[in-house]
């Protein structure tokens, strides 16, 4: 089985239900250490996806991922924006015409996502963003066997980790060793996206 | 003759529409485009808006683009990568404020992008009491 239209709207459903549900704890974390409004920006970026894609019929996963990524741009309001935004941008273009992808194909169109988050962040691995959490991710995904579990426990380890280091960038890299001992909320929306990824590999049996 | 374009962009709405009257007073003549806030009314900045705000006030001579905070600036360096014509199109590494009122004084006194630009940078380090 591939990953075909209805895999993803369900991926960004589910990503958008567990951002509403920790709304008020991605927030939170932004608050310590940002400007406290990625849970509310985020869900507000995911209600306007959702909405959007609801409404639309699209010819293949490339004019979708379009759609949203254009959708975050233009509606989250923080830096999350512009940084899904191009993340959903980059996957767009490497689906082009693609009705359906295999794990091969999606886990390669996920890595030009990294590679235009950091590009557009201007942030390498180490900085305390959500590129801690996508980089090891990308590099676990491209070259072992895994299982759906396996996605979400290294997510969820990543995400942690990001506690111990030190704010190179955004908001929170004004604070610099005081932002050590916060998970950062990007790494933490992060997670949510890729827990609902495991989430839908493992329902449509994509690992066989 | 037309002047360099100056867009202020801020989180929010009430400091751009606020700044804008103020430039728009001293220099009636220089294009000024403002980009803040969400459609909604929360606070924010996003690319699309700063890409029309940009577009709007766009000649050839240029247009300088100031910014307040954080996702600013990463919204606004998407909104130019997102512009057909992007080469004189610059953001302006200075204070909003001050950098936007030197910008309106030499845009109006007819000088090119890169003299605005300098002009405007120079704003960090301009002294408001006497030492």
């Amino acid at each position: 089985m591939a990953f075909g239209m209805d895999q993803m709207k369900k991926w960004l459903l589910l990503f958008s239900e567990k951002v509403k549900e920790q709304k008020e704890y991605l927030t939170e974390l932004d608050r310590a250490i940002g400007d406290g409004d990625h849970g509310i920006n985020m869900d507000r970026g995911c209600q306007a996806v959702i909405q959007k894609i609801s409404a639309a019929n699209y010819a293949d996963l490339g004019e979708l991922l379009k759609d949203v990524g254009m959708t975050f741009v233009a509606t989250v309001g923080g830096a999350s924006g512009p940084l899904y935004g191009t993340a959903f941008l980059k996957a767009s273009a490497a689906l082009k015409d693609k009705k359906e992808a295999d794990l091969k194909e999606l886990i390669q169109a996920l890595s030009e996502s990294l590679e235009g988050i950091k590009a557009r962040g201007k942030a390498k691995a180490g900085d305390k963003t959500m590129i801690d959490v996508w980089e090891p991710l990308m590099e676990f995904l491209k070259k072992e066997e895994f299982k759906a579990k396996d996605i979400v426990s290294l997510a969820k380890k990543c995400m942690e980790h990001t506690q111990e280091l030190e704010a190179k960038k955004g908001r929170a890299a004004y604070l610099g060793k005081r932002s050590i001992g916060h998970i950062d909320p990007g790494a933490a929306s992060s997670y949510l996206l890729f827990a609902s990824f495991a989430e839908i590999l493992d329902e449509g049996d994509l690992f066989l | 003759m037309k002047s360099v374009g100056i867009v202020l962009v801020s989180h929010s709405r009430e400091i751009v529409l606020g700044l804008q009257k103020l430039l728009h007073q001293l220099q009636p003549n220089v294009p000024i485009a403002i980009a803040g806030g969400m459609d909604d009314g929360s606070l924010g900045t996003n690319a699309l808006d700063i890409q029309k705000a940009i577009e709007s006030v766009y000649s050839e001579r240029g247009v300088v683009v100031f910014i307040d905070l954080g996702s600013a600036r990463i919204n606004a360096e998407m909104a130019i990568e997102m512009l057909e014509n992007q080469n004189n199109v610059v953001i302006a590494d200075a204070p909003l404020v001050e950098g936007a009122f030197v910008a309106v004084v030499e845009a109006g006194c007819g000088r090119g992008l890169h003299e605005v630009v300098e002009a405007s940078e120079k704003a960090k380090t301009m002294k408001k009491l006497q030492t």
